[in-house]
């Protein structure tokens, strides 16, 4: 009797330290599905969802406080594929939400005063400039935020949808017709 | 005799190459003006290096490679530059690009050339005249052979040269290696020579018996130990891996390049061109293109590159009821968005298409699950899957089933009782997935300089507060000092009755440096 207490006493003390030592050593830093959610996020930490960036926003995803429709740059896919990571139903866009093209701002160096307000704006750095120096936006960085716009005193940034060039040309979904069985 | 292997699958269109071949290649007069595309070949265009309003030689630069991959462009006449602008080109997009537009002068007057014997050459020096010289791949794809014949580490030890020309209609290749069969030889051997390969495998299908004849005399007459062998005449025979399976019954693994299993293939007209550019220093100018289909004259024309293909059909005198051009083959070829491009150097024929010869495509039904296309799929791939996968835009789906191995060949469309596009599909796919990865990486990217922004922000703002907080310590520490040596001046002075100098005292407090903050690995 005693001895099968004893060993049952001395299993759960080893397991107990086993589990508490890994709990230590593969201690996991920050929540996961945060990250999974922020990694299906477009990252253009625009703030169009209402939260100051793409990591906040999936933070509120994973707390359940905020719906996975808010995210107009991420489209219906990112929708979708947030949905099939939460196991969750799709939901659609809210009535007001306006799906834009892909766009990067520009700065019409003309009527720039090199305020450096957009500088000060930019989520990701994508512009380059000093006090009353011409600023100008490094699109292949532009995210195309639209965060520079409001900021700027004397409207010079606008912002121009990507063109479709030979480069970046991409193969449509067929379109035929099928026959009609008869 | 090597013993010869086979690949799965594969179909027998009518092949229709009689029609092109009953003349020799005849050489093009010079166009009224030439559009040299920039952008030639596979990976980045080249730079531009003339102006407007230039006078250019024959084979002279015009647009320099600029980035790894990617291969120069010449004049292919002496002329003047009219242009240099955004042009119709081939492509499926319809979409404009960067061109050179060259007025000839007639005077074909040439840039100093240059022949060398490549025997004195370091394969690295090779590999920059063909660079510089502008040769591609022929066969299609136009894919720079400078970066072929980089072994990166890897023993070649078979050359592959490519004469299978398995898709109906085209005649070029058969053309080239009747009438130029010793130059192509030669070009093999440079070739073979750059790669250090030890054996050469000549690949013709066996519908070419004066092409094999050629080689084999070119080859015995030149002494080199080369092995031209005929290969069963199947479509795509002539696919890279399909080949190189043939001739020396090894597989290409799937995300692999044949030059990592020891073997590397070029086209044959590659190999003239390799020969021209480096015996000859003259840089890559002009093809043998094949014009067929509903034409008065089909046959094979060595035409420059930039002649604009409604000159090169209205030579060939191409009949009224033509309704269409194709460039490439009717399997994998692409269908002109419009007649006044430029001819390039991926351009192998022009099949000038009417209804009688191609019929539009009845409607499509929907698929009924038959596996025909499984069964003739050279790539052992699962087509319907794919093209379920596809239209469903499943495309993880697709990938998992090895969608990027599709050779486009366009077999499972052939042969649907369906009718359905099927390679639409997988190109549609592939190119959907191909946009995914690269705003994937761009998002992590964005993601990157944003947290980095992020942590500077919060850096700077430590920094501001730990330089105000040693500010403010400094002054309440020079005010101590002040205090005490006021205190220390009046006993003395009460001591003594005198005022001395205050004496500097070592215990000074240094204003405290911010630790210096490393960003975040």
């Amino acid at each position: 009797m005693l001895t099968a207490l004893l060993v049952m006493a001395g299993v759960a003390i080893v397991l107990g330290a086993i589990l508490g030592f890994s709990a230590i050593k593969f201690r996991v830093e920050g929540n996961p599905l945060v990250d999974k959610i922020d990694a299906i996020l477009p990252q253009t930490q625009c703030g169009q969802c209402g939260y100051p960036g793409c990591k906040p926003y999936a933070t509120a995803i994973a707390g359940r406080e905020a719906e996975i429709n808010k995210c107009p740059p991420g489209g219906e896919e990112g929708i979708q594929k947030l949905a099939e990571l939460l196991g969750v139903d799709p939901i659609p866009f809210g009535g007001d939400t306006q799906l834009k093209p892909k766009s990067v701002a520009f700065i019409d160096e003309n009527t720039c005063i090199g305020c450096t307000l957009c500088i000060q704006a930019c989520p990701v750095d994508a512009i380059v400039g000093a006090a009353k120096q011409m600023h100008t936006i490094v699109a292949a960085e532009c995210t195309g935020c639209e965060l520079c716009i409001a900021p700027c005193p004397v409207d010079c940034i606008t912002m121009l949808p990507l063109e479709e060039k030979i480069t970046n040309w991409t193969w449509k979904y067929p379109v035929y017709s099928l026959a009609r069985a008869h | 005799m090597s013993t010869l292997h086979k690949f799965h699958g594969g179909v027998h269109p009518p092949s229709h190459k009689a029609e092109s071949t009953q003349m020799g290649i005849v050489r093009l007069p010079l166009p009224s003006r030439l559009v040299i595309p920039f952008r030639q070949h596979a990976g980045d265009a080249s730079k531009p290096q003339v102006r407007v309003g230039d006078r250019v030689l024959k084979g002279q630069l015009i647009g320099s490679p600029d980035g790894f991959i990617s291969s120069a462009v010449h004049a292919p006449t002496s002329g003047t530059i009219l242009a240099i602008d955004v042009q119709p080109v081939a492509h499926p997009s319809a979409l404009p690009d960067l061109c050179a537009t060259l007025i000839p002068d007639g005077k074909e007057e040439w840039v100093t050339r240059e022949a060398v014997d490549f025997r004195t050459l370091t394969p690295e020096e090779l590999r920059g005249k063909l660079r510089m010289a502008g040769v591609v791949g022929l066969g299609g794809a136009a894919f720079p052979s400078d970066i072929k014949l980089r072994t990166g580490g890897h023993q070649v030890r078979t050359l592959v040269l490519n004469g299978a020309e398995c898709e109906p209609y085209i005649t070029c290749d058969d053309m080239l290696l009747r009438e130029h069969a010793t130059e192509i030889v030669q070009g093999a051997e440079i070739l073979r020579h750059i790669l250090a390969s030890d054996g050469v495998l000549i690949g013709i299908e066996d519908n070419k018996p004066e092409a094999i004849d050629a080689m084999r005399r070119a080859v015995a007459e030149l002494g080199y130990g080369f092995d031209v062998v005929a290969i069963p005449t199947i479509y795509p025979g002539g696919g890279v891996k399909q080949l190189i399976r043939v001739l020396t019954g090894l597989e290409v693994p799937s995300g692999k390049l044949p030059g990592e299993i020891g073997v590397q293939c070029f086209n044959v007209a590659t190999a003239h061109s390799v020969y021209r550019a480096i015996e000859h220093g003259e840089p890559l100018l002009s093809r043998t293109v094949t014009i067929t289909g509903n034409v008065r004259h089909p046959g094979n024309y060595e035409a420059l590159i930039g002649t604009p293909i409604n000159e090169l059909v209205a030579f060939a005198e191409s009949l009224p009821d033509t309704n269409a051009y194709i460039m490439g083959g009717p399997m994998m070829g692409l269908r002109l968005p419009a007649v006044d491009v430029p001819l390039v150097k991926a351009s192998n024929c022009i099949i000038a298409a009417s209804d009688k010869l191609f019929p539009p495509a009845p409607p499509a039904l929907p698929c009924i699950r038959c596996t025909r296309c499984v069964e003739v799929c050279p790539v052992e791939l699962q087509p319907q899957d794919l093209y379920w996968f596809s239209k469903a835009r499943e495309f993880g789906k697709a990938q998992t089933f090895s969608l990027f191995d599709c050779i486009e060949c366009g077999a499972c469309s052939y042969v649907c009782p369906s009718h359905i596009p099927l390679v639409q599909y997988y190109r549609f796919a592939k190119s959907e997935i191909r946009v995914r990865t690269q705003e994937k990486q761009n998002a992590d990217k964005a993601r990157e300089r944003h947290e980095f922004r992020e942590y500077r922000i919060e850096r700077e703002k430590q920094e501001k507060a730990e330089k105000l907080a040693a500010k403010e310590r400094a002054a309440v520490a020079a005010k101590e000092q002040a205090a005490k040596t006021a205190a220390i001046n009046a006993a003395q002075a009460a001591e003594h009755g005198v005022t001395e100098s205050p004496k500097e005292t070592s215990d000074t407090p240094v204003p405290a440096q911010p630790d210096a903050v490393l960003p975040k690995e």
